[in-house]
């Protein structure tokens, strides 16, 4: 679910209000929108996309997490990730998933050859 | 409340996802003046833009056709159509083209050939830039103005829709030549990924102008996710293997066959599932192909690859399943004149038969389908004579329009309908007595929310999205009940195998009283008997 707007952060662009398929963002007079609705995330990370300073969070738990959850060295990283934003060349260009395994399963691998990236 | 918003135009596409979005294109450059409204915002609203999709996209060679055509054939029960599969391949051909030369959509090149791959789209890029070309050709965009109901005149023809500007606090009514209902397909609120805006409104809607339904008995797909988290990505789990809690294997537990091992596991114990059939080569382009599934691990410090993590299965209804609007002819217009139906929204049996899951021919569909829609829906603007919104009648009952007073609480059918419908033992695992009662349970909740729901304002929206999961879990209920057979993802345990007398499509619609009936198969690989 949204659980950080960083008020710091914000330019009062609103993009996010406008972004968020299920309206959970609101408009303020300060400029700075608030979490209005935040019930109503469907945690599917869009507005995190489409924030231009970073200043939103989304936990992947898709019911409210407690503080000590939230991982603050991972903001930015999705948009970065989609390559959203001035200088950053577009995920999309490198968007090439592995064959999807069809009949029967690839091989169970050792943990050592599993850990060898990620 | 201020007065209503009042527009017209030649055709008025109601949702802004891949169907929607080429339905506006396409109606735009058949000269066409084109409104879009989205209950959310077009370009993140529904199951593609969060997402990343493969697309049917097969290059016009005859064996690579055929191939790609007989992959499913078998899945899907034998139900898909060859005349709309060849339609679909070559559509989705020209218009994923047009993507990457007008759209300028940034696909990946080959570094072999030099070539754009275009078998892919990351959602929220796809997204993007369809907002942007449709606005550029002329469309104009209604953001976060759910529709709330159709317009129609004295014949019942479909002339527009009436909805709801919710940050703008204000209603509309938008009088079309035509109208196309691409506004995705009901998941239910089950918070799959995307998903959660597409309740089912578009179908209850063109339920209230008489349209029919095909395929609903095939709406019952359930995504594999990490638990409490949304981003069902099944395909990834073919990399996986399943786990009890102990860290048994789990037999026979898989991605796509063995679904319902999992399924049935999770009634009495947690799952667990390790991506160790993954290797690191697999696991870099895992993660370039679709950075949100990583999402939910990164974020909660799991690597999927090295641990094992608790797993759950959330409904995607008829956005993964194969039951729609029916369509009755190559331009996807309805049975209803005015109306016609794209993407989730409609049936996509014509190409899948009974079963999909996510993925390529759901993008397919979704482009072709609007394409096609929105070409047809311009055509036959151009039939009509203009008329004013005060001329028709809005057509909408439950959640808007009770016959008596407003009495229910919309929170509370909401729950009931999600209880009948998500539990994997009612809509997965089904047979004829727990279908039976859960049919039950919603005939009794939609003769109540006829009556009883009714609200104003913002509310009506939520009001609407309850009323419309009943009335889809009515269809869904009913035509699984018509279906005694097992066919495509429509598993009876009461009937556990394929009946040949049965290779015909389940047609349903009606609201106070639903009714099924036979419809042919045609142009398949089997002859109907």
């Amino acid at each position: 679910m949204i659980e950080l707007l960083i008020a710091d952060a914000c330019i009062g662009c609103d993009k996010c209000v406008d972004a968020c398929p299920t309206n959970v963002f609101e408009r303020t007079a300060t400029g700075i929108p608030v979490i209005a609705r935040q019930s109503d995330c469907q945690t599917c990370f869009m507005c995190e996309a489409y924030c231009p300073t970073d200043a939103l969070y989304v936990h992947p738990q898709a019911t409210p997490v407690s503080e000590e959850d939230l991982d603050a060295e991972h903001i930015g990283r999705y948009r970065a990730e989609l390559g959203w934003g001035n200088g950053r060349v577009p995920g999309a260009r490198r968007a090439v998933g592995p064959k999807l395994p069809h009949g029967p399963l690839p091989p169970r691998l050792p943990a050592a050859v599993l850990g060898g990236s990620a | 409340m201020t007065e209503p918003l009042d527009l017209s135009t030649d055709v008025l596409v109601i949702g802004g996802g891949p169907a929607g979005t080429w339905a506006a294109l396409r109606a735009r450059r058949a000269g066409a003046d084109v409104v879009l409204v989205d209950k959310g915002y077009c370009g993140t609203s529904g199951a593609t833009a969060p997402s990343g999709t493969g697309v049917w996209y097969v290059a016009p060679e005859r064996s690579a056709r055929e191939q790609a055509k007989a992959s499913r054939e078998a899945l899907g029960g034998y139900l898909a159509d060859h005349h709309w599969m060849d339609r679909v391949l070559d559509q989705t051909y020209e218009n994923m083209n047009l993507l990457a030369d007008e759209g300028r959509y940034p696909f990946p090149v080959d570094p072999d050939t030099g070539l754009q791959i275009r078998t892919g789209v990351q959602g929220p890029e796809y997204m993007r830039r369809m907002r942007a070309w449709i606005k550029r050709a002329g469309v104009r965009i209604l953001d976060h103005s759910p529709a709330l109901e159709l317009l129609v005149d004295a014949d019942g023809q479909v002339r527009g829709a009436a909805g709801y500007r919710r940050q703008a606090d204000r209603d509309y009514r938008i009088t079309a030549g035509a109208v196309v209902i691409a506004s995705g397909g009901c998941a239910f609120l089950s918070g799959a990924l995307g998903t959660n805006v597409d309740t089912g409104d578009g179908a209850l809607m063109a339920a209230e102008a008489g349209v029919s339904f095909s395929g609903m008995e095939f709406a019952n797909a359930y995504g594999i996710a990490a638990a409490g988290s949304t981003v069902t990505k099944t395909a990834y789990y073919g990399y996986a293997t399943f786990f009890h809690a102990d860290g048994r294997v789990l037999e026979g537990a898989g991605s796509s066959q063995g679904r319902s091992v999992i399924a049935r596991t999770l009634l009495t114990e947690p799952v667990f599932a390790q991506l160790d059939r993954a290797d690191p080569q697999v696991q870099q382009m895992m993660r370039a192909g679709q950075p949100n599934f990583f999402l939910q691990f990164d974020r909660r410090g799991i690597n999927p690859f090295t641990e094992r993590f608790e797993v759950t299965m959330l409904a995607e209804g008829t956005v993964r399943g194969t039951g729609g609007i029916d369509i009755v002819d190559d331009t996807c217009a309805t049975s209803v004149p005015g109306l016609f139906a794209a993407g989730d929204a409609a049936t996509r049996e014509r190409i899948c038969g009974g079963f999909t899951g996510g993925g390529s021919h759901n993008a397919a569909w979704a482009m072709s389908s609007g394409s096609w829609a929105g070409t047809g829906a311009a055509r036959f603007a151009r039939t009509v004579a203009r008329v004013t919104a005060s001329d028709l009648r809005p057509a909408g009952r439950a959640g808007l329009r009770p016959t008596g007073r407003p009495t229910l609480d919309t929170a509370t059918v909401l729950a009931a309908a999600r209880d009948e419908l998500l539990p994997v033992e009612k809509n997965l695992l089904r047979d004829g007595p727990r279908l039976q009662a859960a049919l039950g349970q919603l005939d009794g909740l939609w003769a109540d929310a006829t009556r009883s729901l009714g609200a104003s304002g913002e509310e009506r929206v939520r009001a609407r999205q309850a009323a419309a999961i009943t009335a889809v879990g009515r269809w869904i209920y009913h035509s699984a009940l018509a279906r005694t057979e097992t066919r495509g993802m429509s598993k009876r345990s009461d009937h556990p195998d394929l009946d040949p007398a049965q290779h015909h499509h389940v047609l349903t619609g009606g609201l106070d009283t639903v009714w099924t009936r036979t419809g042919a198969v045609r142009n398949s690989l089997l002859v109907a008997s």
